[in-house]
């Protein structure tokens, strides 16, 4: 059985293309018609492309995300430093060994997650399949499922389009629609 | 049910008689699970990990997944009962060499196993011969329905199912087929088929062998993303799109060996033909190589007087655990390699 561990270390270790220390930049770039991917740390990003520091590795759909998420669940405290109460896992250690402690572990570092969990999943941040009975699955009826499914995707759009009206008046729709 | 009743025949999803399965050898669903209220199993102590094993057991064994269910307990079976049943595609590599307290549950007809403790709690599998993703996933889902009965899978609204390793986050599901794509090798074309998945964001990678390498021209395509679609959405996309488009591949290329290449077809074909008949020492390699030859000219109607099944099943036997457990003794080396071309030698004669 095949296990993504491997490359998925790799892009979170991954060095920077200049001077190999770690890479906390990662851009994508269309040059003629050719998609080319850079993995850069934080000092070389401010030199070559006058990233200024603080806001370079945070996506500006990750800050978008966050800002929702934060208005519709309450503010979260930076999660960098946190530990789990239940664990014992810290961010360092998921991005030293790849793999996380416990299921609190996702709500607790949220934040950090969600750029590595676009990146792994094709810019996707919201489960869209299967909810076990116990959790209501047989509650929600396949039509309410669809019709979040696209809610939560024009969500998206609104967010990437920068359109913060529109996002919180369809945040406030999934709100509705969830309870 | 024991586990030496496994040696001796082949899987379900080797019977080779599944939807297109001249191209299409297995097709595969997998859901990763993880029960809530016990830490992942990186966090786990080794009491911890046994109180899981044993909670998981119970809860497959009550559920009544298939009329006979084998359990193995991993910890302590033996290393050539370990290899045999990755040599089965029905525990992972990994799980086989890890240690501690893991196992896995085993239908009768190998076409569902359940790992414990692999990486996740719980990897459920179902195995089908051929193209049979659909009938696969509502299989699976009956089943992870029954287990969530007395089990509470970690689930969050927002991440969906909780899994140890965030790229299986959300459905936890994994989709492969694995194809037979020796034509696209010989034309040089396989190039094609990484493309194409690469474009559908899927992963591609040789059944035997390391990386990319490919032995006997078997190839695993899997996807990648488990967020943010439907289990059904990820299956029509390959049910639809990526499988038919591969299978059109190895069928042009088949087309072409035969109409412009045909002495060049039937030469390999014969030729690996007549060395599995004759040779005395069998290595795994060339083993894999020359069966690949003789799959495809079976299939394709140039040699008449074998079943697909038998070729099927010699890919299988041939493996190191398997003829192991025939001969009933530890062997390498040169006496390996012999006993492979004897078992090769009846099988392809008394046909
Ligand atoms: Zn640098
Ligand atoms: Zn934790």
């Amino acid at each position: 059985m095949e296990r993504p561990g491997s490359a998925w270390l790799n892009f979170m270790n991954r060095k920077c293309d200049n001077c190999k220390s770690q890479a906390t930049v990662h851009l994508t770039e269309i040059k003629a018609g050719k998609k080319v991917e850079k993995h850069l740390c934080q000092q070389c990003a401010e030199q070559q492309e006058g990233i200024p520091a603080g806001t370079a590795h945070t996506p500006i759909n990750e800050l978008l995300t966050n800002f929702v998420l934060a208005h519709s669940q309450g503010a979260k405290e930076l999660t960098t430093n946190a530990v789990c109460e239940h664990c014992g896992m810290a961010w360092p250690d998921f991005k030293q060994g790849g793999l996380l402690g416990c299921e609190h572990d996702y709500a607790l570092f949220e934040k950090d997650l969600t750029p590595l969990l676009q990146r792994a999943h094709d810019g996707a941040t919201h489960h869209l399949g299967k909810v076990p009975v116990r959790r209501g699955g047989s509650g929600v009826p396949m039509k309410r499922q669809a019709d979040l499914a696209r809610l939560r995707k024009e969500l998206q759009k609104a967010i990437e389009g920068e359109d913060y009206e529109r996002a919180a008046k369809l945040r406030d729709q999934i709100k509705t629609a969830e309870s | 049910m024991k586990l030496t009743d496994l040696t001796t025949r082949a899987g379900e999803w080797l019977r080779g008689i599944g939807p297109m399965s001249e191209i299409v050898i297995s097709s595969r669903v997998r859901l990763a699970r993880n029960v809530s209220g016990y830490h992942f199993l990186s966090k786990c102590t080794r009491h911890q990990r046994t109180t899981i094993e044993h909670k998981i057991r119970d809860a497959i064994l009550g559920a009544s997944i298939s009329p006979k269910t084998l359990y193995v307990d991993l910890q302590d079976a033996p290393e050539v009962d370990r290899q045999l049943l990755v040599e089965r595609h029905l525990i992972s590599k990994p799980h086989a060499q890890s240690e501690g307290a893991r196992g896995v549950a085993i239908s009768e007809s190998e076409s569902v196993s359940i790992m414990v403790n692999e990486e996740d709690h719980l990897r459920l599998q179902v195995l089908r011969s051929g193209s049979q993703l659909e009938e696969a996933w509502e299989e699976i889902n009956e089943i992870d329905n029954k287990l969530e009965s007395t089990l509470d899978f970690a689930f969050h609204p927002r991440f969906g199912y909780l899994t140890a390793c965030p790229t299986n986050v959300g459905t936890g599901i994994r989709v492969s087929v694995m194809l037979h794509l020796p034509a696209l090798k010989l034309t040089g074309e396989i190039e094609k088929v990484f493309r194409a998945a690469k474009d559908m964001r899927l992963a591609v990678r040789g059944l035997y062998g390391e990386g990319t390498e490919a032995l006997g021209d078997f190839y695993q395509v899997s996807n990648q993303t488990t967020l943010g679609k439907s289990e059904e959405e990820i299956i029509s996309d390959f049910k639809g799109v990526v499988i038919p488009k591969i299978i059109e591949y190895e069928h042009h290329a088949r087309r072409t060996l035969l109409n412009d290449r045909t002495a060049a077809l039937d030469d390999k074909v014969f030729r690996a033909l007549g060395i599995l008949r004759c040779a005395r020492l069998m290595a795994s390699e060339e083993t894999l190589y020359l069966l690949s030859h003789l799959r495809l000219g079976v299939n394709m109607g140039r040699v008449k007087d074998i079943d697909i099944r038998t070729v099927n099943e010699l890919f299988l036997m041939t493996q190191p655990a398997h003829l192991q457990k025939l001969i009933g003794k530890k062997i390498d080396g040169d006496v390996r390699r012999a006993a492979r071309a004897e078992f090769i030698r009846h099988r392809l004669n008394a046909a």
